[in-house]
């Protein structure tokens, strides 16, 4: 390798005053704001005297459901940092026209595309999804809490580790400026010599590690600890699209695992599995990247599916149509979805036998995704639909789902994506599916099930706001952006030449201002229902008349979900037992045996973050020390036999007692 | 967590017995030493099949690891082992021959690079 790097200290790595970008105004206002921001968090949070219960409560915490929350905050958190960075973009290419070269530089620009795809996939899409699964799959199964629930807490924070070490290359060195998939060679070390890409791979890294293990956990939970009686076929649609989608993730992540690894090496030792030269082939590491990417893109859709089959057959009143097909057609997606890798890069050079076999799988693979669209709608026919706001998300879905569905299918013709590839059309076309699939099901899930985690309903008033300005929002941002894409416009320009596409990015511009109004009232929507959480009290647990097991227990559930293992007759076992008649047992309560909350989880990924950062700057001493460290607090872990303890019977009776009480109070 | 800690040994988990260890030692060790052998005494004629008889060798590794130690059969786990295990092959396959075609295919179409590896000296 030509390329020798900056001076390395052996105490500080490449790490000096020099890594901080103090001559970068707006990044030094960010941080000034987000250390004001900070500190002011920090001092009410001290005030209250919260420190405790967050930490015995909450962060050493192995309950699914408080984990399946904290990953929901961190979804959010990283959301709007990755949602700060969309707009940075929309205004930067509002206004680089007729010789202006906007307010960001190159190098600035770059990071913030990089950094936007990156979060938004692996810092929000994935712990929204994986929050979601991780609170509502244990319910609806019957069980208590995970399989393993101390690697549960452990997941989270691997990955909030990675989201970590994600937003300090914002202050401290900078972000990769290669795209959200860091190809080589521009990610090699030859062209990206600084930390950039070793925050993106140390990032990922150490995230993978969580979402790998999160993956495993809820696989054997699923398959494992079901209720009595809970046959494959009368599992919920969604744990059944849970299911696929923790699968999917087992059995993909590995190879983003791999081949970053190979990148790394390529970076810190000098090999030559992704260079221009010594045999090295770039084209490689985009074959392998995809084929853990295509996969990605339907762990993030599926468990969401699966939202969506919840909610329409809840607000419709009636059993889900084609729950049999549903699940086939998730599974044949499941599989599918490793056949299709290909068409991220017809335009490298396969040729026409190649090209032609991924093209026809892509379009095969809309094919059980269409199924599942009449399904629904089949389901809502002739049902009495209620238009509540998780309703109401789910129509604009199908609505919006559709166009980025046909707009996938037409990229999906190779001689077509010779013409669109890499161009905005692609851009709409795939924001056109997560927003409009991922995102909408997020905020019908959030609608959904926050009575269940939190004892009230949201807000009806804000929370229509924001639907419309979402809505609306969306069609705005990114209508525009198809028809710049078949006018041949470009992803990630920093400057255009052409005035004539100025009002497109103009209209853009405004679609993303009215979806942060959109966001904006959400955070409304969520202060207000907290305020008005008296008005808007569920004492039932079944507020909206629900289907699934979730509902039969208290909202919020006991810290043991169900004092006594459902046992289940049918599909749709809550609407079973409800129309059976079934009491809820009021005494006979027995011990209940639980898994302790640990530190453990919290130590070793602060240990991972430090050696993540190490890595990144070359502090090898540092990096040695941190890896010992985890191996050491891993294998003394192992010695705490202190894991379990039981809540007594008199506990459990008094907890469902006050539950008779509340139901009675009801009726 | 469930209520009856007492069910983690039951439904057909895998103990296996010394006799199955040892056979799965022995076993691993032949199929080690032998391509050792093929490489360094070179009984075979051409390299190509050289190579070829040591993927034989380590495919047949894998499957006994896979029955030896880690105990796989249909029956184990109440079938899901096994599922697993065939989902896995599947992929696994899916991988290795559409990468090799793939890159084939963009190999013969590309523009022919420096540094060729089979020029190096």
């Amino acid at each position: 390798m030509s390329y020798e790097p900056v001076s390395i200290s052996p105490l500080l790595g490449r790490l000096s005053l020099d890594s901080l970008p103090l001559h970068e105004p707006i990044i030094v206002a960010t941080f000034a704001a987000v250390a004001i921001g900070g500190i002011g968090l920090l001092a009410f949070v001290t005030r209250l005297g919260l420190w405790g219960t967050l930490w015995r409560d909450w962060f050493t915490s192995v309950d699914h459901k408080k984990i399946g929350i904290m990953y929901m905050v961190l979804g959010l958190v990283m959301f709007l940092r990755g949602f700060a960075d969309a707009i940075m973009m929309r205004i930067q290419q509002a206004i680089a026209f007729n010789g202006s070269e906007g307010y960001l530089n190159a190098h600035h620009y770059d990071q913030i595309f990089t950094a936007h795809g990156v979060i938004m996939i692996f810092f929000v899409a994935m712990p929204f999804v994986t929050g979601l699964m991780n609170y509502i799959v244990p319910l609806q199964i019957g069980a208590r809490d995970v399989s393993f629930p101390f690697l549960n807490n452990f997941s989270f924070w691997m990955t909030t580790a990675g989201a970590v070490l994600v937003m300090m290359s914002l202050f401290v060195g900078e972000f990769a400026q290669t795209g959200w998939l860091a190809y080589p060679p521009l990610s090699g070390i030859a062209y990206s010599p600084a930390t950039g890409v070793d925050y993106y791979i140390w990032a990922l890294q150490i995230a993978g590690v969580g979402t790998t293990l999160s993956g495993i956990n809820l696989v054997a939970t699923i398959l494992k600890m079901r209720a009595p009686g809970m046959g494959l076929m009368k599992m919920p649609v969604f744990t059944w699209t849970s299911l696929c989608t923790n699968v999917l993730i087992v059995a993909s992540f590995p190879v983003l695992t791999a081949v970053l690894t190979l990148l790394s090496l390529d970076r810190y030792v000098g090999t030559n599995f992704f260079t221009n030269d010594f045999g090295g082939s770039p084209m490689m590491y985009v074959n392998l990247i995809w084929i853990w990417g295509h996969p990605e893109v339907y762990i993030l859709i599926l468990p969401l599916f699966g939202v969506f089959s919840e909610v329409t057959s809840t607000f419709s009143g009636k059993r889900l149509f084609g729950y049999t097909s549903m699940v086939y057609a998730t599974i044949v997606i499941t599989i599918l979805s490793y056949l299709v890798w290909l068409h991220h890069f017809f335009t490298m050079g396969s040729g026409a036998s190649v090209n032609s076999f991924f093209g026809i799988t892509t379009m095969v693979i809309s094919i059980p995704t269409g199924a599942k669209l009449f399904n629904w709608l089949f389901t809502m026919y002739r049902g009495r639909v209620r238009f509540e706001l998780p309703m109401m998300w789910t129509v604009a879905f199908m609505l919006t789902f559709v166009v980025g569905g046909m707009t996938g299918v037409l990229l999906a013709v190779p001689p077509a994506d010779f013409v669109l590839h890499n161009s905005l059309f692609l851009i709409a076309h795939f924001h056109n599916v997560i927003i409009g699939g991922v995102l909408f099901g997020l905020f019908a899930a959030i609608n959904y099930w926050w009575p269940k985690a939190f004892g009230y309903k949201l807000d009806v008033f804000w929370g229509k706001v924001s639907f419309w300005c979402w809505v609306v929002g969306f069609w705005l941002a990114f209508m525009p952006l198809y028809v710049l894409g078949l006018m041949g416009v470009t992803r990630r320009m920093r400057v255009f030449d052409d005035p004539s596409l100025q009002i497109w990015f103009v209209i853009a511009g405004i679609g993303a201002a009215v979806i942060a109004i959109g966001i904006a009232a959400m955070l409304i929507q969520f202060a207000v229902s907290i305020r008005k959480r008296d008005q808007l009290r569920d004492t039932t647990g079944d507020p909206w008349g629900g289907r699934t097991l979730e509902w039969s227990t208290s909202s919020p559930p006991p810290d043991y979900n169900f004092a006594f293992p459902p046992v289940i007759h049918q599909l749709d076992a809550w609407y079973d037992m409800k129309t059976r008649g079934a009491q809820r047992p009021v005494e006979g309560f027995r011990p209940i045996h639980m898994p302790r909350n640990t530190g453990t989880g919290v130590i070793l990924s602060a240990l991972a973050t430090v050696m993540g950062f190490a890595l990144i700057w070359y502090i090898w001493w540092l990096a040695a020390l941190s890896f010992a460290g985890l191996i050491a607090v891993a294998i003394g872990h192992t010695f705490n036999y202190e894991r379990d303890f039981h809540i007594p019977a008199e506990e459990v009776a008094t907890t469902e007692a006050a539950r008779t009480r509340a139901l009675a109070a009801e009726a | 967590m469930s209520a009856h800690e007492d069910h983690s040994l039951e439904e057909g988990h895998m103990e296996g017995s010394l006799r199955d260890y040892v056979i799965g030692f022995v076993l691993s060790v032949i199929l080690t030493a032998v391509p050792f052998w093929l490489v360094m005494a070179r009984p075979l004629a051409s390299d190509g099949l050289t190579a070829l008889a040591i993927v034989g060798f380590a495919a047949v590794q894998i499957v006994v690891h896979m029955i030896f130690f880690l105990h796989m059969n249909g029956k184990s786990e109440g079938g899901w082992t096994m599922m697993a295990l065939i989902f896995t092959v599947i992929i696994v396959a899916i991988m290795l021959t559409g990468s090799l075609w793939v890159m084939y295919h963009l190999n013969h179409n590309m523009m022919p690079m420096p540094h060729d590896m089979s020029q190096m000296p």
